[in-house]
């Protein structure tokens, strides 16, 4: 089962236009950029094929890796929690 | 006058502790939590020590959803073609004071905060507190969206992301060092099966924690454990390790549920949820301020977790620092002083409890795990050879020590005995 095939079996509500996530690819190093996409959990990073980093927020399960893992460069990401209602909501966790 | 005594941010089991606690004791608390109700943005691995817990609501295993109680305990050793595992059953885990169980947050702490909600809390979800409110930068409260809710203390039980915390000034930005992250799975299946599958009675679970393969030689492991009609299995990893994987962790995920020792233990299960949470593993040295005037950090907030490799506590700790936080403020309502020469006692009550006096005994944990990466391959390779060597026969045997020797100079000697004595002091 692919992780596309895992998240889909979790309650989520997308707030749409409201990304509770911004990243700022100019902000980071080609090491920050491939860690993103080797550190989610849930694969939402990726490159498309002219090298730019795409986020998809659905899906996303709010651990705060990506968070973590990009801290060390100002202004490479805006982190927050979702606004109320919105993002995952675990029925077992 | 400010609408509580205290507010407390979030309803995991650090906040909903302390907000049942100081309930009791007569405060007016305010709890807000994130989550459309409480334990819905909580993951954990996972198991509770009940010791913490049972010293506030004894017996709590009766009446709280609890999955199942631990008696047996496994460590799988493996690698791509191996697996060693050492079982260990014993009576001596029903003893209520040793005793730990698996549970699934959504229902425990959807339990634990109606236990604060019937002490008297007041428990506000969904909410999301977005900056502490301050008067003359004074904390007086929380700005959550167009909400100004005021407290003479807030506690900062938001999690190991705590946000607050850093915004407050409290918690540095944290180090991929210092986390780990964790990817699980829970896979449905029968409890009959369950019970079959790991030799277990009924409601009897068992634990398991695997080194080597799944985390690639990665500092991380493996984890497994059993609830009433569910397996929880997953991966926990360093970050700054999975930054330089050469596999994606949902990949690596994929391939421990797929190995030979895990795939026939799941084999009919359905996947129902997955989810990842991070994990503070930088134990004393990641310890934010831990008070300061009119507010006090809990649980993973204040790093308050600790994996030795065999054992991985994080929720009992939680649950003593929730426990010490109400004790020191209940005195400084009784004394009408919030400032941090009242607070401050929360950070002596954590040293002389075993939250922190753990914290200091196994100061060196951390950083031993992470600088001897020979236990995440080298050492699982040795026991594969020993024992594949011991068990194999295909011709003319040789004298245990003969087989055994050219394996341990393989991983070093001097290693083994280095790795051993720093072990032995660090965990």
């Amino acid at each position: 089962m692919n992780v596309e095939q895992k998240l889909s079996t979790n309650k989520f509500v997308v707030d749409e236009g409201n990304p509770h996530i911004v990243i700022h690819q100019e902000k980071m190093d080609a090491a920050a950029v491939k860690a993103l996409t080797l550190v989610c959990p849930a694969g939402l990073y990726t490159l498309n094929d002219k090298g730019q980093l795409i986020f998809e927020v659905a899906g996303c399960l709010e651990c705060g890796t990506c968070r973590v893992a990009v801290a060390h460069l100002p202004g490479a990401m805006e982190w927050n929690h979702p606004r109320p209602s919105f993002g995952v909501q675990y029925r077992c966790g | 006058m400010a609408d509580y005594d205290a507010i407390v941010v979030g309803a995991g089991l650090a906040g909903s502790t302390a907000a049942y606690c100081m309930a009791k004791a007569g405060l007016s608390v305010l709890v807000v939590e994130r989550g459309d109700a409480a334990g819905t943005k909580n993951v954990t691995g996972g198991r509770l020590y009940a010791h913490s817990l049972e010293k506030i609501i004894p017996g709590f295993a009766a009446e709280a959803p609890v999955e199942r109680k631990i008696v047996r305990e496994r460590i799988s050793m493996l690698t791509d073609e191996s697996c060693f595992t050492m079982d260990f059953g014993s009576s001596r885990f029903q003893n209520p004071a040793n005793a730990s169980y698996t549970v699934l947050r959504a229902e425990f702490d959807a339990w634990l905060a109606g236990k604060a909600e019937e002490a008297g809390c007041d428990v506000v979800c969904p909410a999301v507190a977005d900056d502490l409110l301050r008067d003359n930068g004074k904390i007086i409260g929380i700005l959550a969206g167009e909400d100004e809710l005021t407290a003479d203390v807030v506690l900062l039980a938001d999690g190991v992301n705590s946000l607050l915390a850093q915004k407050a000034g409290l918690k540095k930005e944290i180090s991929p060092h210092q986390v780990a992250v964790g990817a699980k799975e829970v896979v449905e299946l029968s409890a009959g099966a369950i019970n079959e599958r790991f030799n277990l009675n009924e409601g009897e679970g068992l634990a398991q924690l695997f080194a080597g393969a799944p985390s690639r030689g990665l500092v991380g492991g493996g984890f497994l454990y059993t609830n009433k009609n569910s397996i929880s299995i997953g991966l926990v990893i360093t970050v700054s390790e999975m930054a330089k994987s050469t596999l994606r962790l949902p990949d690596m995920m994929e391939n421990f549920r797929q190995s030979a020792p895990v795939k026939p233990l799941l084999e009919g299960g359905k996947i129902i949820e997955y989810s990842a949470h991070l994990v503070p593993e930088g134990g004393i040295n990641m310890t934010p301020t831990l008070s300061a005037d009119n507010v006090l950090v809990l649980g993973d907030a204040a790093g308050l977790c600790l994996n030795l490799g065999f054992t991985v506590r994080g929720m009992d700790y939680a649950i003593g620092s929730g426990a010490l936080a109400a004790e020191t403020v209940i005195e400084a309502k009784e004394k009408g002083d919030y400032s941090n020469a009242v607070l401050a006692g929360y950070q002596t009550r954590l040293e002389n409890s075993f939250v922190m006096q753990d914290m200091h005994t196994h100061k060196h944990a951390p950083d031993f795990i992470e600088h001897t990466p020979r236990m995440f391959k080298e050492y699982p390779e040795l026991v594969e050879n020993i024992f594949a060597d011991m068990f194999t026969v295909s011709g003319p045997s040789k004298l245990m020590l003969k087989k055994t020797l050219p394996h341990i100079r393989k991983a070093g000697l001097i290693n083994l005995m280095k790795d051993g004595f720093k072990g032995s002091r660090a965990l």
